[in-house]
């Protein structure tokens, strides 16, 4: 089956942001009100057959003037016909796109790793706390205006005084 | 040692400390903190092929309190950083660490906000084994300097 | 206990009886510094005596910034990086990633790179199930399997040093090909260790698959259903043990996968036993694959015809510094090609020639102009490789499932951003529901028979 991408611009116009092909990856960029109603079609309907959320992540295009800045780009896998999509939603800085947890569990961290990493919030999942930083961390390092070696340290050099425990 | 004459001290207490050091040297008990990449080079080093037991150093113990040797074995995240300082602060004098690849040594290429650039920022260290992994080759280099370290240390008692 | 019932048993003592006893869970740390959690991953598992009732995976101890690190450098320098997420495997990961890059240039690279590429990686795929065999058998004891295991990868190692140069972080992928071509009398060697590794499989399957002691701890333990696998994403031997037959080279087939006969080893229950059984089927499918990739690799150099006089690389390149630029354009240097990159007469068959992907021959470097220009316009900063603006992911099957790279460029000479999917990632989140409901010791047989490489875990 080819072209699905186009398919699905037929099937959800209104939703459609715009598509494209590029190096054969299809992509179609969606509104992120519609992600929920898409990627559930995409899951249950038999000729697309998604089963596999593949990846999820984030691109910070500040650098690139994007408005609004994220794009988050999930990687959609069907086993059974063995083809692949990319969708991709546009999110504001501070803004919340909605959480696939309810359809694949294995958005749940993903989901985090993007909060994390990105600072993209997402509506609905049940437990949006860092995963690969530590709590005490401030900011999101994959942030393009992150510098690279701004260190947050817990011990040693550059850490914060602990008040002396009496 | 409170029979030995005054007068001799000197004498006895140096060969003492030369024997307690050889003592100590060959009965390494090491506690790998393995985190990453120099892991592989670690279990190459102490399997059959390189076979660290030549060293008196092949039983890893997984219990800090057990332990004389901290061998830090791969990069350092901050997050993970006090974790290691704690397991350093439950060996059991006399300890000796080890830095493990050039991650342990200065942070190596991962100069970024995640890795601690170098574990003597937070520990104190005895050798350093650079190589990005390091070969083992390299790894018994390192140990065979650690091991003439503690033979001509002062023995703490 | 003075509000709990108390009964007269038979030898009369006071004990509670059980339905009166209060039931309470236990909290119970595991990890970071622990044996078995490979030194970076805190287990909180709630205990109901010795069963698990629940357990929170802790991860990120080794994140160590690859993705921002990568758009930090150019498209050539991440390709170190690469090697650093699964270092048991990194030939793998390499090629995933020039893949990617390659992919947004539209580049294929030559036959007998890919080949090579295809050789490399399953040797790297056994290299990752000895180890993770190997390390989880220790685990449950099997001392001996483990220093066979690990004798054996040590010489694949070697192999893999003949060819790259390195033990285990190679940097031997570029953008359009591999770095050189591989060295004289490779394949022989290569058999050899074919035969010896399939001696010692043999060997340790005998040891472990029907030893009672092995197979107790290992069946009906550390189960996944087939849905809770696809839910959490989880490729390789992992999802394979389920029974689905997926796999990215038979799938999506990329490099010329397509052009052998493999077979895909599936289980049944997808349990600890079955991911044991998987990987050892799959390293004698690897064997095969490497196998039927010499019988059809197209011949190319792998030593070098000269002509002209021939001159040492490094004296070349003192000549040139010291200005003595005499008829240096007749002269062409040798190069050990496992060292300094690929020859230029074997350019064609391992590397691209498209000029603004790949580097020169390094006797084309030192030995004229344009050589050099060529090389500086692709390291040097503000230059570099640079591929059209877009985006391109790409899988390839990993050790542990499918490792994809996406990468994007806005056009310049460093990536915009580079996002691994990382296949163990998908596994430890869905780790909680594999150890449910078994005891705490079978923690330590589920948590081996993930192979957590936590290069590619936290990245």
């Amino acid at each position: 089956m080819q072209e699905l991408h186009l398919k699905l611009k037929e099937k959800f116009g209104e939703d459609v942001l715009g598509v494209h092909n590029q190096h054969g990856d299809e992509t179609i960029v969606i509104k992120p009100a519609a992600l929920i109603k898409i990627a559930q079609f995409l899951r249950d309907d038999s000729e697309y057959d998604m089963d596999f959320l593949m990846d999820l992540s984030a691109v910070d295009g500040l650098k690139l003037g994007w408005n609004p800045r994220f794009q988050v780009v999930y990687h959609f896998f069907s086993s059974k016909h063995t083809h692949r999509l990319r969708i991709k939603i546009p999110a504001a800085d501070g803004g919340s796109v909605p959480s696939l947890t309810g359809l694949w569990a294995i958005a749940n961290w993903f989901e985090r790793e993007c909060w994390d990493l990105l600072g993209v919030k997402f509506d609905g999942h049940p437990n949006l706390k860092r995963i690969l930083l530590y709590e005490e961390f401030v900011g999101h390092p994959l942030r393009k205006d992150y510098p690279i070696n701004k260190r947050q340290p817990l011990i040693g050099p550059g850490a914060p005084k602990k008040e002396a425990v009496k | 040692m409170e029979t030995v004459p005054q007068q001799n001290t000197g004498f006895v207490t140096s060969k003492l400390e030369e024997m307690i050091g050889w003592a100590r040297k060959f009965s390494i008990f090491q506690y790998p903190f393995v985190t990453a990449c120099c892991g592989m080079e670690y279990m190459a080093t102490a399997c059959a092929h390189y076979d660290v037991d030549r060293f008196g150093a092949g039983l890893p113990r997984f219990s800090p309190r057990q332990s004389d040797v901290l061998f830090v074995v791969g990069t350092i995240s901050h997050k993970i950083a006090p974790v290691l300082k704690q397991i350093y602060d439950q060996m059991a004098d006399p300890k000796w660490v080890v830095a493990f690849g050039v991650c342990t040594c200065t942070g190596g290429f991962y100069d970024n906000y995640s890795t601690v650039q170098g574990i003597d920022t937070i520990i104190p260290v005895d050798v350093y084994i650079p190589g990005c992994p390091p070969r083992p080759e390299n790894v018994l280099d390192g140990l065979m300097k650690l091991q003439e370290k503690m033979q001509q240390q002062k023995q703490p008692m | 206990m003075s509000d709990l019932a108390t009964e007269k048993n038979i030898t009369g003592n006071n004990f509670p009886s059980p339905q009166a006893v209060k039931r309470e869970t236990m909290m119970l740390n595991v990890g970071p510094s622990h044996p078995a959690m490979h030194g970076i991953v805190r287990m909180i598992v709630e205990l109901d005596g010795e069963t698990v009732q629940n357990a929170d995976v802790e991860i990120g101890y080794l994140h160590r910034a690859f993705e921002k690190d990568s758009e930090q450098f150019g498209y050539l320098q991440v390709i170190p990086y690469t090697d650093r997420l699964n270092y048991v495997s990194p030939l793998i990961n390499n090629i995933g990633y020039c893949m990617a890059v390659e992919k947004l240039f539209d580049l294929k690279a030559p036959e007998r790179a890919q080949y090579i590429r295809v050789i490399m990686s399953e040797l790297s795929r056994v290299s990752d199930h000895l180890t993770c065999i190997a390390a989880s058998a220790m685990e449950l004891g099997a001392f001996t399997v483990f220093l066979y295991m690990i004798k054996q990868r040590e010489e694949i190692y070697q192999l893999v040093e003949e060819v790259t140069g390195a033990r285990l972080t190679i940097s031997y992928a570029r953008v359009g090909g591999v770095k050189g071509d591989l060295p004289e009398g490779f394949e022989a060697k290569c058999h050899t260790v074919i035969k010896k590794t399939r001696e010692v499989l043999r060997e340790c399957d005998q040891l472990l698959t029907h030893n009672r002691i092995f197979v107790d701890r290992v069946k009906n333990v550390g189960i996944i259903s087939q849905k809770d696998a696809i839910s959490y994403s989880m490729t390789g031997p992992f999802l394979r043990s389920t029974g689905i037959d997926f796999d990215v080279r038979r799938a999506t087939p990329y490099l010329v996968y397509d052009r052998f006969d493999f077979e895909i080893p599936v289980g049944s229950t997808g349990d600890c036993l079955d991911r044991y059984l998987v990987r050892m089927d799959e390293m004698e499918q690897s064997f095969r694959i490497v196998e039927q990739a010499y019988k059809q690799i197209p011949a190319g150099h792998v030593l070098v015809n000269e002509q002209g006089e021939v001159v040492k690389g490094e004296d070349l390149v003192d000549a040139a510094k010291m200005g003595e630029t005499e008829g240096i354009v007749t002269k062409s240097a040798t190069f050990d090609p496992t060292l300094a990159g690929y020859h230029k007469d074997n350019r064609a068959e391992v590397g691209t020639c498209n000029k603004r992907a790949a580097m020169p021959p390094k006797e084309e470097t030192y030995s004229n102009i344009e050589g050099l220009m060529n090389h500086f316009k692709t390291v040097m900063v503000g230059h570099g490789t640079r591929p059209p603006a877009g985006e391109a992911y790409q899988a390839v099957e990993g050790a542990n499932g499918e490792l994809g790279f996406y990468v994007v460029s806005d056009g310049t000479g460093t990536p915009y951003r580079v996002r691994v999917r990382p296949p163990c990632f998908t596994i430890m989140a869905g780790l909680h529901k594999v150890v449910e409901g078994d005891s705490m010791a079978d923690i330590i047989a589920s948590f081996g028979s993930v192979n957590m490489i936590g290069g590619e875990l936290d990245r």
